[in-house]
Formats: C-alpha cells, sequence, structure tokens
C-alpha cells in the first residue's frame, strides 16, 4: 500500500483535489481509501462515501488536531492494509500554521490556494516547508502574473517541492499531479515511522481545561508577549 | 529545456468522446494564433488542458503533445509544464492589494530580471495602449477597470511571463484594444491559442479548430472572402467602439439604417 499525506489550510481545496485525484487512481484500477481528519464536524465523508470512496473520519474535538492525527495514522494504515487498498490519502486540515503532520519516508503534499494571498507560503511553516508536492489551487481565479509570483514564493519557502497548479473544480492539473504520483513507492513497513518536524507543543494549565483567564492560572509551557516600550520605562 | 527555446508546439490526434479517432496532427509556430470554437461542452477546454499539461497520451484524450517536433521526455514535462502556458481568462482577476508599479516590480523580481525598473515602465506604458482608459502605476490592481486590468494583464504575460505559450479563453470587447492585443503576442514570438466566438478575434487568428463531440472536427483556414471581410469586421468593430465612447462622455447616440440619423459629431 502507498501512504500520502495531504494537508493545507481549511478551505484550500484539499477534498477536492483529494477526489480527483483518486479517481484519476481508480481509472488506472488503483483500489484507493481516505482517512479524513477534522476538528469540530465534516461533511467530507459524505463527500467521499458519495463518489463511492471508502472513508474513515477522525474528529479531535478538543485536542490539538496535529496530536490527534499522529496518534491515529497507524490505526489509519492498519484500516487501509484490511481494506485491501493500494493507496490510502490521509487528509487534515491545517489549522495553525505550524502543523505538522508530514512523516519521513511518506509521501507529503500540502495544498495551498492562491486566494490566500502572496505572503502565505511564507507564513505556512513545516506543513509547507518540509512537503514533497505542493499543489496550488484556484489559480483559475487571479492573473498569470500573481500565479508566477505565487509559484516562485513557495518554490522560496521549499526549493525541493514540486509544484502542482490544480483547479478543484474541474481538476484541470490533475494530469500533473498523477505523473507524480505514479512514481511513489510501495510503504515497506509502518513501524519505526517518524515525523518530518515536531508537532506544535502545549502543555499548560489550559491544555487540561483551564477557562479562567490570568497568570495564576497559567501553569506549564504558557509564552508571554513583549510590547514596546517607552524610553526609561521598566518592564 | 530552455523556455525561450520553444519553438513549435505539435499536437497530434486523439479521440473524441465517442472514441472515434482525431485525425488531425496541428503544429502552431512562434507568433502564431490559433482560434478555437465550438459550442460548450464540444472539447475545446479539454483541449486547452491538453496542451497545459503537455499530454503525453496520458490524459482521457489520448493526445500527445510535442515541442520544437519532439516527444518531450516526462522529467522535463514534470518540471517545465507549469511553466510553459500562460493563460488569460475573463474570470481572472488581480487580488493582490498593491499598486500597479510595486506589483510589476514583485513579479519582475521573481523573474529575476536584470532591469526591474526597465521592464515594469515598459508594461505600464504597452498596458496603456491598449487600454481605452488610461491609468498610472500608482492605482491599486484591485482598482483597476475591466478593460483596464485585461490591458495590465496581456502587457505582463507578454513582456515578462516566460511562458513560450499563451493560452485565451475569450477577451470581452470592453476597454481593450484585442486587435493590438493579439499583435503585441505575435511580436514577442508567443504561440496563442484564443478560445472565441468573437468575429474580430476569431478572424485574426491563421487557423481556428472546430470542436464537435470532444474532438477536432475541422481546421478552418480563412479563404481570400474571409480576409476581406475582417476589414469589415474591424470596421464595425470601431464604429462599436465609437459608440460606446459616445455614451461613456455624455453624448447622445444618432445612429440606424436612417441615413439622416446616421451622422457623427
Amino acid at each position: 500500500m502507498r501512504l500520502i499525506t495531504v494537508a493545507g489550510p481549511p478551505s484550500s481545496g484539499k477534498t477536492a483535489v483529494i477526489l480527483h485525484l483518486v479517481q484519476a487512481a481508480q481509472a488506472e484500477g488503483v483500489r484507493a481509501g481516505v482517512a479524513k481528519f477534522d476538528c469540530i464536524s465534516s461533511d467530507d465523508g459524505e463527500i467521499y462515501r458519495r463518489a463511492q470512496i471508502p472513508v474513515c473520519t477522525g474528529l479531535s474535538g478538543g485536542l490539538c488536531p496535529d496530536h490527534f492525527f499522529v496518534a491515529n495514522i497507524e490505526d489509519c494504515v492498519a484500516w487501509g492494509k484490511r481494506e485491501g487498498f493500494d493507496l490510502l490519502v490521509t487528509e487534515s486540515a491545517g489549522l495553525c500554521c505550524r502543523c505538522s503532520p508530514h512523516l519521513r519516508g511518506i509521501t507529503a503534499v500540502c495544498v495551498i490556494d492562491v486566494l490566500s494571498g502572496i505572503n502565505t507560503p511564507k507564513k505556512i511553516g513545516p506543513m509547507l516547508r518540509l512537503a514533497d508536492i505542493v499543489v496550488v489551487t484556484k489559480g483559475d481565479i487571479v492573473s498569470q502574473a500573481e500565479r508566477e509570483v505565487f509559484a516562485f514564493r513557495v518554490s522560496r519557502a521549499n526549493p525541493r517541492a514540486g509544484i502542482v497548479m490544480v483547479n478543484g473544480l474541474t481538476g484541470q492539473g490533475i494530469t500533473n499531479l498523477m505523473r507524480y504520483f505514479r512514481e511513489i513507492p510501495d510503504m515497506k513497513s509502518f513501524e519505526g515511522s517518524e515525523l518530518r518536524f515536531a508537532m506544535p507543543a502545549a502543555l499548560c494549565s489550559y491544555c487540561l481545561g483551564e477557562t479562567r483567564v490570568g497568570t495564576t492560572y497559567q501553569i506549564g509551557n504558557v509564552r508571554h508577549m513583549e510590547f514596546p516600550r517607552k524610553e526609561g520605562e521598566e518592564p | 529545456m530552455e523556455l525561450a527555446n520553444v519553438r513549435s508546439l505539435t499536437i497530434t490526434g486523439g479521440r473524441n468522446k465517442y472514441g472515434r479517432a482525431e485525425d488531425q496532427t496541428l503544429t502552431c509556430r512562434a507568433g502564431d494564433i490559433t482560434c478555437i470554437v465550438g459550442p460548450t461542452g464540444s472539447g475545446k477546454s479539454r483541449f486547452l488542458a491538453d496542451i497545459e499539461s503537455l499530454a503525453q497520451g496520458d490524459t482521457v484524450t489520448g493526445r500527445r503533445v510535442l515541442i520544437n517536433g519532439s516527444p518531450v521526455d516526462p522529467s522535463v514535462v514534470r518540471a517545465t509544464g507549469q511553466k510553459l502556458v500562460a493563460q488569460l481568462s475573463q474570470q481572472m482577476n488581480f487580488i493582490v492589494d498593491l499598486s500597479a508599479e510595486e506589483f510589476l516590480m514583485l513579479h519582475a523580481e521573481s523573474r529575476i530580471s536584470p532591469d526591474p525598473d526597465g521592464i515594469v515602465r515598459a508594461i505600464l506604458a504597452a498596458a496603456n495602449d491598449l487600454s481605452g482608459e488610461k491609468f498610472t502605476g500608482n492605482v491599486s490592481v484591485t482598482q483597476l477597470s475591466g478593460g483596464q486590468s485585461r490591458a495590465l494583464m496581456i502587457a505582463d504575460t507578454a513582456l515578462l511571463s516566460p511562458s513560450p505559450i499563451v493560452l485565451i479563453d475569450e477577451i470581452e470587447n470592453a476597454g481593450v484594444d484585442r486587435r493590438r492585443a493579439l499583435e503585441l503576442l505575435v511580436q514577442k514570438e508567443k504561440i496563442t491559442f484564443i478560445a472565441t466566438h468573437d468575429p474580430v478575434l476569431a478572424l485574426m487568428g491563421s487557423r481556428r479548430l472546430w470542436f464537435r463531440d470532444g474532438g477536432i472536427a475541422g481546421i478552418i483556414v480563412p479563404d481570400e472572402n474571409e480576409r476581406e471581410s475582417a476589414a469589415y469586421v474591424r470596421e464595425i468593430d470601431e464604429q462599436w467602439a465609437r459608440w460606446r465612447e459616445t455614451i461613456r462622455t455624455g453624448g447622445l447616440l444618432h445612429a440606424g439604417p436612417d441615413p439622416d440619423l446616421h451622422h457623427t459629431d
């Protein structure tokens, strides 16, 4: 079985891209399934089912979605193997720019849309910088010049990645994406897998359900902002 | 493969949506304009998509795209695929919150242009040349009118985009000199494809590909009569532009079959 992790900011077009991709793979005889990670609720399971793509959905609820992802990825792989998939695609939203669900040795895709603005490629952390393929969506509604500047900035943030423009509505660009996917090797063993980058850290009173505001209630991994001061002003 | 070395594009036929062979091979050279016509769903977008993805028999149509007469190496297809084709369509907008000049500078920097100031000035001049309404480099790109932004996109694509191939999906006849726009692309030796049913644009092409049922149903080459018609169509287009201008500048339009009404003032 081949495993691909797809991550990207909310509403960047991950589900649309995966739908087109899986359908293109199915047309080549590939048995594929999707593991969808979301937070509060997700309608995407239904979208995949309607397209007759096997899917399992995991909702992280009150937990950090990334931590939830990594705690469940092994079970996803086991599910995919039980189902006899040739290809398992995980979809998870990068809810903070520090999200980093990519695993070593597993093809990592980041989906990002040009409407998010030309500064976005440098604002997104390891999710984009450590991806193997960056899929850029919604290019059909911005100027050629903006597409070029955006692609340039993506390649500056991640010079290693292949950049593929995909129209999530029509599927235009999937041909090129498939050229990358055909070369993905089979996953040998999932044991001993490692994240490409540490997940965002959090271990403080708020992680444990604290709701009160104020330094008295802050315990653990807490960091405070710095503010500009007038000359001579005591911190 | 250097983008600048792309001198010709050859598209070999695939099959239409009923699986019938598309018995056409087409070669387009730098500076050629090829028009694409046919009803909705006839396969025009699919054809443009095949060019954009440098189809190597791996799309639903089975078409193949050759560059300079030769098949393209798969690794090159992947790496240059995105940069080979610049696209322009009616639904594209500028979304970046920058002035025209700032934005063009950014684009010039991303192209690692040796003379960014010079190229930015040239693009602004060319865009103003194409646009009915003049604008300066200080105006925000998101505030440009439809015609002005179209003019800027075309000038930028012609002068700064590295892509040797340009795909245009219709340009509306509003505030942009489409004939001069296409001339600029020809002058910059772009291989241009334009999906249009606008007679002015359609008659500028050296050929028209007529689509039906997902495939090329015919290649129409303008005859002597059509070339003569082009001048007449252009005249009407120019008249139309003058009428627009009359309305825009607060005038009264006196036009019609009645010769007494047919005067311009």
